[in-house]
């Protein structure tokens, strides 16, 4: 596939994982939804400012956009790309529905129970990635608006939204890292998520290098706003 | 674009605790209690009062826009929207609105967000997440830094979102005197940031003042 020089690590999470790990320049991130029913939720962090994080409604505003696919740009706070969307089979991923918090995930399926269900138990994205970024230093304040991955949420004319049930099973989407990234993941259920039973899904993630970005880029040329997301970047990567 | 509802308000200004007129480019910080109501009055209309929440009694608990508007299963804010935290807890509830319709999507404008969005080389134009910036400096006795400072509510902004996924910044609805109301259910820390934006014709180029009353 073009834009992957080569898949250097693959590995499958279960639902209900977490992990994290720093992504850096020029890198890929490739995501295969192998059970269909998956949902991954992520965030951002500049690793050398801690501060700097995805920032859903730059991302959504200087895109004119309310779903996240193909060609699209993830924006941090500070005006700056942190991935693109190079690649995107499943077509529409929301970032607008937050996560699910352990009430959630109780009343849905159960609560949570490691002594009974060790690690299948009904984890929830919001202790999730509470988890992950303790190891950083970071909290509650931290937690931003966050990308669900594999989750279609649409709306009609009032406003009302809606999770969309789509087959995902084998769809893929694949990250290409403009800027060093820590990368903050988990595989908990979305929160609008009511299907019978905790899911039972296994997401892989494939970890690679990228080829070098052209000028006719696709997500740099989406749109005038990404060509200056581009620019941003190239500033704060001078002299490297 | 659907019909909002209009739900008046029975409080009268005269019996007010307090009023504050926050002009454009300026913040406004203050506590409002538990139980008490707070309105924000859109003076000559189409303004945007971008506008935070904490939780006065622990600041890392703050309005959360995801969990508002899941919870709630809609986009938009109006009379009856709970406002919530990212404990989920409920913060404050639209009580009066007669504008009709609020955003919580599109985020407040940055200097660094201004160039992705008009043009590199309008990075030092005024934003309100600088004057946020300066409203914590200025207050350090609210205990709020930079981390806090996440996804806003725009009051009186009209960013419809269509069917088929995409985002648009449409004229306002509001108009002069148009204004929206909400009690405290905890004591509430309320940040707003009166717009500056000057590239952006939400607001007809020229940022006004807004009006904040108090009741208890």
């Amino acid at each position: 596939m073009s834009k992957v020089k080569k898949i250097n690590y693959e590995t499958q999470l279960k639902s209900g994982s977490h992990w994290s790990f720093k992504m850096r320049r020029g890198t890929v991130l490739r995501l295969t939804d192998i059970s269909g029913g998956s949902n991954v939720g992520v965030l951002f962090y500049n690793p050398e400012n801690l501060l700097e994080r995805y920032n859903a409604p730059d991302t959504l505003k200087c895109q004119h956009t309310f779903k996240l696919t193909q060609n699209n740009c993830l924006y941090s706070d500070m005006g700056r790309v942190f991935a693109s969307i190079v690649n995107d089979q499943f077509g529409w991923h929301d970032t607008v529905c937050g996560n699910s918090h352990a009430e959630h995930v109780a009343s849905q399926w159960g609560k949570r129970d490691y002594q009974s269900d060790h690690n299948n138990w009904h984890q929830n994205g919001t202790d999730a990635f509470l988890v992950e970024l303790a190891k950083y230093g970071l909290g509650k304040a931290d937690l931003a608006a966050n990308i669900n991955f594999f989750s279609k949420v649409s709306t009609d004319e009032q406003g009302t939204l809606s999770l969309d049930k789509i087959d995902s099973t084998g769809k893929q989407v694949m990250l290409r890292f403009e800027m060093d990234t820590l990368v903050v993941l988990h595989t908990c259920p979305h929160p609008l998520n009511s299907v019978t039973g905790y899911p039972n899904s296994t997401v892989s993630i494939e970890l690679g290098e990228a080829e070098v970005v052209a000028d006719d880029d696709a997500c740099k040329l989406h749109c005038l706003e990404n060509t200056r997301g581009f620019a941003n970047n190239n500033l704060y990567h001078l002299g490297l | 674009m659907t019909s909002a509802t209009i739900i008046e308000s029975s409080l009268d200004e005269k019996n007010a605790l307090d009023s504050f007129t926050v002009d454009a480019g300026d913040y406004w910080l203050g506590i409002v209690k538990q139980g008490q109501t707070f309105r924000i009055v859109d003076l000559k209309g189409n303004q945007a009062a971008d506008t935070l929440f904490f939780n006065a009694n622990d600041v890392s608990e703050r309005y959360s826009a995801t969990d508002t508007i899941r919870e709630q299963g809609k986009v938009y804010l109006t009379s009856g929207s709970k406002l919530r935290s990212n404990d989920n807890n409920i913060m404050l509830e639209i009580t009066a609105d007669t504008c009709g319709r609020h955003d919580t999507l599109g985020g407040a404008c940055a200097t660094e967000s201004n160039t992705v969005r008009y043009d590199l080389e309008k990075r030092c134009m005024h934003a309100c997440r600088d004057s946020w910036m300066l409203a914590i400096a200025e207050n350090p006795e609210y205990g709020l830094n930079k981390r806090d400072i996440s996804h806003n509510i725009n009051f009186f902004m009209n960013v419809p979102v269509t069917a088929t996924g995409g985002l648009t910044f449409e004229d306002g609805i509001s108009a002069p005197g148009k204004y929206v109301e909400m009690r405290a259910e905890m004591d509430t820390i309320v940040l707003i940031s009166n717009c500056p934006q000057l590239n952006n014709p939400c607001n007809g180029y020229d940022p006004t003042p807004v009006e904040v009353v108090v009741w208890n």
